[in-house]
């Protein structure tokens, strides 16, 4: 007898039957609006970004999003390489769509990106699951994003080169107890492409005794691949607070390997204020074709002087309140303002300051503190 | 026929399997989990900037630290 999955039609529905127990629910209807800003180590960026989400029925929410990124950049790279300070605008829109069929959420989101130098659109789709009483929600996105690199420079005009970007990403939540939650997410990302920072040289020594240097455009492999894995357990606590405790490790076949890890404490004062504060440290090792100052001029097939690829850690303090008003009004349902902080603090033990004076390879290793802020309203109706 | 009998009993093993999952945390248990307090994501604007400020900066990316599911306590 020929073995068929549909004699078994029957069964199957009994067993989704049995999955369905009660439906899950589509996103909160909101509206934000926010300005961010970005200030340190000779980088400022600053700009608005707003989002509106509606649902449409009972199944359907819509949701779009337009963000600015505004530049101004003296950055150490800017600075060692000669160029002079720039502005520049990334401008970022995307629409969302959340489809709900009982206790499976679907979703589709299409992002495009532009910028004077780089141009990004990024497809993803995403499915989610509810089940076992509504104690596990078990989630699975897959994105594409095709990207084109340009040159913004005279004579570069004709410069572009892609990159293709696929993102594979597995969550799964779970309620541990009526106080505790925890989350776990892989994502695997594959970069394929044109990977380099046109803009960007590594040194080399002029000579064997390395008396002085001079430069080189980077030279990166068109392809890496890296995997995360995140961990994050929240808890509520006694008088309505809550701490939480995450790490995520991570490694490429750049030969970078990272760890990051985030504790927070939330806590309500009366019912209109939430306070909060987080602390965060991340710690990595340099790509394996990393170096702050290579021996001679092509030495190795591949070259980067990119600071995010070399060993640092980086340090964050993060504090915010939030304010929430309109809960008897009649026209929303209530908003909030919002006001978050955090000061960053990078550490590099391989990028070294050119800009400070020092024997060649033995100048100061570089460091800088950054300031992001994030000032917004959210209404939800 | 083997082919089905262990399809079969790969169904009745799951659809069992659920019925013997009882929730231990019951739905009126949950009003805790679902202050916004406890929300992986409760600001869904500023947690995107803040992930691309870090992605931007730091050779590590992906798995955003503060993502989730849901906690199924709506």
């Amino acid at each position: 007898m020929k073995f068929t999955i549909w004699r078994f039609f029957p069964v199957l529905l009994l067993l989704f039957a049995t999955l369905e127990l009660q439906a899950a629910v589509l996103p909160e209807e909101r509206f934000d609006l926010l300005y961010h800003k970005y200030d340190g180590g000779g980088v400022t960026i600053d700009g608005p970004s707003f989002l509106v989400r509606k649902n449409l029925g009972d199944s359907v929410s819509v949701g779009l999003n337009h963000y600015v990124d505004n530049v101004t950049s003296a950055s150490i790279d800017v600075e060692v390489s000669g160029a002079s300070e720039y502005t520049e605008e990334r401008t970022e829109n995307s629409i969302s769509v959340d489809f709900l069929r009982q206790k499976t959420t679907m979703s589709a989101a299409y992002t495009v990106s532009d910028e004077n130098d780089f141009d990004a659109n990024t497809l993803s789709l995403g499915i989610s699951q509810d089940m076992f009483g509504d104690l596990t929600t078990v989630s699975m996105s897959f994105a594409i994003g095709d990207n084109t690199v340009g040159l913004n420079l005279d004579g570069s005009e004709d410069f572009q080169e892609d990159t293709k970007v696929r993102s594979y990403r597995l969550g799964v939540s779970q309620v541990l107890t009526k106080n505790m939650v925890m989350a776990f997410t892989f994502e695997t990302i594959t970069d394929d492409g044109y990977l380099n920072n046109p803009y960007r040289s590594v040194r080399y020594c002029n000579d064997p005794a390395c008396t002085g240097f001079s430069f080189q455009q980077e030279v990166y492999p068109e392809t890496r691949t890296s995997t995360a894995m995140a961990l994050r357990v929240n808890y509520f606590l006694q008088q309505r607070a809550a701490i939480y405790a995450g790490i995520r490790v991570f490694e490429d076949t750049w030969d970078i390997d990272a760890t990051t890890y985030e504790v927070g404490y939330t806590l309500p004062y009366q019912d209109e204020w939430i306070f909060e504060a987080s602390f965060r440290f991340h710690d990595q090792t340099k790509a394996e074709f990393y170096s702050d100052l290579f021996p001679s001029v092509n030495a190795q097939n591949y070259l980067a002087r990119d600071k995010e690829l070399s060993t640092f850690t980086s340090t964050t303090l993060g504090f915010g309140a939030s304010y929430e008003f309109g809960r008897s009004w009649s026209q929303i349902e209530r908003g909030s303002l919002n006001l978050q902080m955090d000061w960053i603090d990078f550490d590099y033990d391989d990028f070294r300051d050119l800009t400070a004076s020092g024997p060649v390879g033995g100048e100061p290793l570089y460091s800088f503190d950054a300031t992001v802020t994030r000032l917004f309203a959210s209404i939800w109706f | 026929m083997k082919q089905e009998l262990a399809f079969l009993l790969f169904i009745c093993t799951v659809t069992l399997g659920g019925c013997a999952i009882e929730p231990w945390v019951k739905p009126y248990e949950r009003a805790n989990l679902a202050d916004p307090i406890m929300s992986f994501n409760r600001d869904p604007v500023s947690a995107s900037y803040i992930h691309h400020v870090y992605d931007s900066r730091e050779g590590a990316r992906g798995a955003g630290i503060a993502t989730g599911g849901g906690c199924g306590c709506n």
